[in-house]
């Protein structure tokens, strides 16, 4: 069994739906029918043996990036890198290989409604 | 001779290596080295067995490979070197079948996908591949070594995939790539046969493992009805020669008989894919024993079911050509017209052509020019240019 990272990427936006921002999608109903049909495939991923962690993040304007690799540590608001595409989840998946990965990613990505990136652990 | 022995030889090799080590870095690296010292042990001399020697030689050679490398794997490798009997042939064949899908594997690049199946299965050198493909050296033996890496990171598995159905078209386009690039790519025509015939080995071993799938049936005809025209597709003066005129007696028979028997078998079983329509039309194509007995409604009819699983504006050039000869060159050069394809070469070579029918000499001329510019292919080139100059000269004559 390997270990991967299936992490999914997009417009970043906050899950406010009072301020009409529903998370990168588009109305209400399509962030509940995705989060629905994530539940179901996270349940899924536990039923078959393949989860070992799944979240979902808050906005990429949350992120504090820390370095400590000068004299002093530097903290820095705001995400690593500069895009117009942010991680908003992941998963951390088990698979007997990349066929099987590449299968549960597929599947990801028709429930999270976003395109699925797979890259396997080092080790 | 040796050469031949290498070519067949060489996937059967790799791919048992593969699958017994798990390693493909391992298994080139070891039938490399394996086929080095049959080159200079064999001499004029083949051993009994070639197939055999070789196979046992890379064993050895990965096992001492494995030793050097770690003590501790060198245990697992005695016990390999114990198992090391001749394999069943149906392992072996099923062997060399999942390294096809292995390297054809979607998760790898495109290009990646047609250097590490040119190196890995049909046996070219890294030199070889980089001269075919217009390439340096350097980048595709660092896109080979990539895609290796990948494979071993991200668990590529060695396996014939469970849904042929959705793999099968990645490999059988790799194998017409390699043909393709083989047919009409640049350069000398030593290296051209290089890669058609990397080509035909490749569909012809896919046909051999799987002879149920049509459209590997129909991939292999269609490459065996191209190539048995090779002889005659390009004149002594190195310019391309088109159908209409080409000597049909220069034809390969064998091939072309191998061929036809291979569309009959689609046409029976029907249930047509692209490459059974290309490959049927190829068959009408070699059939006439002049070009002026072509069957053009037959053709008129394999290009509609062509276009109807293929809407491609390329599909529909192609058809128009056959337009041209049922309906006239003016149905023809409006159906053309009607494409957008302002960057294909062959868009304005065909367009030049129907032009020059028409008579119209001053629009067929610029039409050449354009697709002189675009064509990549010195025999093409060549006789573009030849075709614009016997219409220049013919005007200027009484």
């Amino acid at each position: 069994m390997a270990r991967s990272l299936m992490s999914v990427h997009g417009a970043d936006s906050d899950f406010d739906p009072a301020n009409g921002k529903f998370g990168g999608y588009a109305s209400a109903q399509e962030a509940e029918a995705a989060m629905a049909a994530t539940g179901l495939f996270n349940q899924k991923l536990v039923d078959e043996g393949h989860f070992v962690f799944a979240g979902g993040l808050r906005s990429a304007s949350t992120a504090t990036v820390v370095d400590a690799t000068g004299d002093k540590t530097a903290f820095t608001d705001g995400p690593y890198l500069e895009s117009k595409e942010w991680i908003g989840g992941f998963w951390i998946i088990e698979a007997p290989d990349l066929d099987v990965a590449l299968e549960l990613a597929a599947e990801a990505s028709k429930a999270c409604g976003g395109a699925v990136e797979v890259r396997p652990f080092a080790g | 001779m040796i050469e031949d022995v290498f070519r067949e030889e060489w996937p059967r090799v790799v791919a048992s290596l593969a699958r017994r080590f798990g390693d493909l870095d391992l298994a080139e690296e070891a039938a490399g080295e394996a086929f080095l010292s049959a080159v200079t042990g064999w001499r004029d001399q083949l051993p009994p067995n070639p197939g055999g020697w070789l196979m046992t030689t890379a064993t050895r050679k990965a096992i001492d490979w494995l030793r050097r490398e770690s003590q501790r794997e060198a245990k697992q490798a005695e016990s390999l070197l114990r198992q090391a009997e001749p394999e069943p042939a149906h392992v072996i064949e099923d062997d060399q079948l999942r390294l096809i899908f292995t390297c054809c594997h979607p998760a790898l690049a495109p290009e990646a996908r047609l250097a590490l199946t040119l190196r890995l299965v049909a046996g070219l050198t890294v030199e070889e591949i980089a001269r075919a493909l217009f390439s340096s050296e350097a980048a595709v033996g660092q896109r080979i070594t990539r895609a290796k890496a990948k494979i071993k990171a991200a668990h590529i598995p060695f396996t014939v995939p469970e849904r042929l159905d959705e793999r099968l078209p990645d490999v059988l386009a790799v194998v017409y790539l390699t043909f393709n690039e083989g047919y009409l790519a640049g350069s000398g025509p030593a290296l051209r046969t290089d890669l058609s015939e990397a080509a035909v080995r490749l569909a012809r071993l896919l046909h051999a493992q799987l002879p149920d799938e049509l459209e590997v049936t129909g991939l292999l005809a269609l490459l065996l009805l191209t190539d048995a025209r090779r002889a005659a597709r390009v004149d002594e003066t190195g310019a391309l020669v088109t159908l209409d005129r080409q000597a049909r007696t220069a034809w390969d028979r064998a091939l072309l008989g191998e061929g036809h028997a291979l569309v009959r078998a689609c046409v029976r079983a029907n249930r047509p894919g692209p490459y059974q329509l290309q490959a049927a039309i190829n068959a009408v194509h070699t059939s006439a024993p002049r070009f002026s007995d072509t069957d053009w409604h037959a053709l008129a009819s394999l290009y509609d079911q062509l276009y109807a699983l293929e809407p491609t504006p390329v599909v529909a050039l192609n058809r128009a050509v056959v337009t041209a000869e049922i309906h006239g060159a003016q149905v023809a050069l409006a159906d053309v017209e009607a494409l957008h394809l302002p960057d294909y070469h062959a868009y304005h070579a065909t367009r030049a052509e129907l032009l020059r029918r028409l008579g119209r000499t001053d629009d067929a001329r610029d039409a050449y020019t354009r697709a002189i510019e675009l064509a990549r292919n010195p025999a093409e080139i060549h006789y573009l240019t030849r075709r614009s100059w016997e219409m220049a000269s013919t005007k200027g004559s009484p």
